[in-house]
């Protein structure tokens, strides 16, 4: 029995039925076409979302927690090794938030080839000044470039270059919320007060808004060199290395890694921002169950149309089986329509899932926390399209199955005595 | 050619069991050789047309010996016994049993893609040929239900030939045909038997057409009571 001939067959047998088994087809595409849709916009949508603290998140920050030390001198006694140390409320001792060699550190850091990515920072407290009033705030002092390379930090300067932070010197980008308090313009000149009490006059290049109003109210960056000179330390003086790795799932292995060789605190990204990955997972989850429940369904609709078809056609099959065909190749027969109906249904899905796609992906969407997306985002990955395809083949198999048996036991001489 | 004998029944017995279990075939056997044209005949409810689906292999549920080209259809599996009645039996039914879907030719041309002995082109000769000795070539691109009744019969009768079988079985060919196509029916036998020396068993309730053929097998109440 060649496979053309059963095809033959099949294709008589759908042709006989053709509204039905279009409307079969058709849900197939439309389960398969929202399938697509829906994973592909829940993920672009998670990708964006996620992307928001993961493009701007150092995978690992290096910095000097201010704590007291984990091993207190009476641990290490020998003599009192063997009792009970109750002294708690335990205070840190002077510590500088300095990283201390921080040049071999990064160089060693370079060298590193897990690593994709490093830069420096300096973090500290500062007054904004107005009049007579002070605003509290935090300077970042970056490595300008690096920052904008590993961080997308050009993304959230809304007014002004980023590039100006290198070339003119005692400049700042304040956050917008900052600037509307204090009422700064490109090109003012904002005092800036350091913890240690010194006061600086540095000149508005740009605005930076990041969406969120608590960041925004605060955050004020410098380049590195600005930054030292406000907060009146060295030249060498960093407080954070912020590093970006290949892989970000190995992040926390590698956070105590570091921990451990440098002496530093570590923090990774999944302990820093631990809440995200749940949301995305939860989300990943719901829309998965809603896509495959589709599917089911137009599963359950192939399998109401090949049982209809079957007992309309009982007396072909019984001819069919009288002049020779076994079970199994009335089985084949009913098995291959399912799955043409799965594949044209799949064709047609992936083909209406991609327009759907498209179209979502031209509708604007502006927040003021993604300046970098004016349209709904769609991931496009090729793995929804294949799980939709495989998952359509399946269930169509599966709804294609029961039927079909049930036609490969039709006894020729019943339905043939019973004229 | 080996076998002589085409067809051997062994006292063949079945009962249908019910509420009241009922004896159809008792102890039935005969044997039919090649090139014979045979007929049973009885009256309705003698279990001829019951016979004839035991010795079609299409019903297993029977107890006694049924011998096909000199091999026992016993412990045959359901794939197995549908190559044989695929080779070695055409099957003509009384309500001609055309599959609607298809054209004449396509028909005629069905057991043989299942057998898969010989190319299409050539299948679609065979089938060809086998209509235009029917007289009906003219038909073979029409669609079945497109037919009358004597033209699907003799569509039927080439679809039984196509795969060169050991015998052909009739379940009362000319019973739903006017006394003209029946005739036409009766030729066409008479032809493939004297022609293509094609070994037939017709089950007719029509003492004329039975007579007519050159053994007659009556059944009386499953039981065979002459030959």
């Amino acid at each position: 029995m060649r496979l053309k001939h059963l095809s033959d067959i099949a294709l008589a047998l759908m042709l006989a039925r053709w509204k039905q088994t279009l409307v079969a087809a058709i849900g197939v595409t439309f389960s398969i076409a929202l399938f697509v849709t829906l994973l592909g916009f829940m993920e672009g949508l998670n990708k964006l979302l996620d992307g928001i603290v993961l493009n701007r998140t150092p995978h690992i920050r290096l910095y000097n927690d201010i704590q007291p030390s984990k091993l207190q001198p009476i641990d290490i006694s020998k003599e009192f090794k063997n009792y009970h140390n109750f002294i708690s409320s335990v205070k840190p001792g002077k510590k500088r938030r300095e990283i201390y060699n921080a040049q071999q550190i990064i160089n060693k850091l370079e060298r590193d080839d897990r690593i994709l990515g490093l830069a420096p920072k300096i973090t500290d407290q500062v007054f904004y000044n107005l009049g007579n009033i002070d605003l509290n705030g935090v300077i970042n002092g970056l490595e300008v470039e690096q920052e904008a390379k590993l961080f997308a930090f050009s993304d959230y300067i809304i007014e002004g270059k980023y590039q100006d932070l290198q070339t003119i010197s005692n400049s700042i980008i304040i956050g917008q919320g900052v600037a509307e308090v204090i009422n700064a313009k490109l090109g003012d000149v904002v005092t800036v007060t350091a913890a240690g009490g010194e006061q600086f006059p540095l000149k508005v290049i740009g605005f930076f808004e990041s969406g969120i109003t608590e960041i925004d109210k605060v955050q004020s960056f410098a380049s590195l060199s600005t930054t030292r000179k406000l907060l009146g330390v060295s030249n060498n003086y960093i407080s954070d290395i912020q590093i970006k790795l290949k892989d970000l799932n190995i992040a926390p292995t590698l956070a105590i890694e570091y921990e451990d060789l440098f002496s530093l605190d570590a923090e990774d990204i999944q302990t820093a921002n631990a809440q995200f990955e749940t949301g995305s997972g939860v989300r990943s989850i719901i829309s998965y169950a809603v896509g495959i429940t589709l599917l089911i369904v137009s599963g359950f609709g192939i399998y109401n149309i090949l049982n209809m078809l079957i007992y309309e056609k009982m007396d072909t099959i019984a001819i069919l089986k009288a002049t020779g065909f076994a079970g199994s190749d009335v089985k084949k027969i009913f098995i291959s329509i399912s799955l043409s109906i799965g594949v044209a249904g799949a064709i047609g899905g992936i083909f209406f899932g991609l327009l759907m796609s498209l179209g979502i992906d031209a509708i604007p969407f502006s927040a003021p926390s993604l300046p970098t997306v004016d349209t709904y985002p769609i991931d496009y990955g090729i793995q929804y399209y294949s799980i939709a395809v495989l998952f359509a083949m399946l269930t169509t198999y599966l709804a294609g199955w029961l039927p079909a048996k049930k036609a490969s036991r039709v006894d020729p001489v019943v339905i043939i005595r019973g004229k | 050619m080996g076998n002589k004998v085409a067809l051997e029944a062994r006292s063949i017995y079945k009962s249908f069991s019910g509420p009241v279990t009922v004896d159809v075939l008792k102890d039935v056997s005969f044997s039919v050789d090649r090139g014979e044209y045979a007929s049973i005949i009885g009256r309705s409810g003698s279990g001829k047309s019951t016979l004839l689906y035991i010795l079609s292999t299409m019903d297993t549920d029977f107890t006694g010996e049924l011998l096909i080209d000199g091999v026992g259809v016993r412990d045959k599996t359901e794939k197995e016994l549908a190559a044989i009645r695929n080779e070695k039996i055409g099957f003509v039914f009384q309500f001609h049993y055309l599959l609607n879907e298809f054209s004449a030719i396509k028909n005629v041309m069905l057991p043989g893609f299942k057998l898969n002995k010989v190319s299409e082109e050539e299948l679609e000769h065979n089938a060809y040929g086998y209509l235009k000795d029917l007289g009906i070539e003219k038909l073979a691109r029409k669609m079945a239900y497109q037919l009358s009744g004597g033209e699907k019969q003799r569509v039927a009768i080439a679809r039984a030939m196509i795969n060169d079988p050991l015998i052909i079985m009739c379940d009362e060919p000319t019973g739903n045909l006017d006394s003209k196509n029946a005739d036409i029916v009766f030729n066409i036998f008479k032809d493939l038997t004297e022609k293509y020396n094609k070994t037939l068993l017709v089950v007719t309730h029509d003492l004329d057409f039975a007579k007519k053929t050159g053994r007659i097998i009556e059944l009386h109440d499953g039981k065979v009571v002459s030959e």
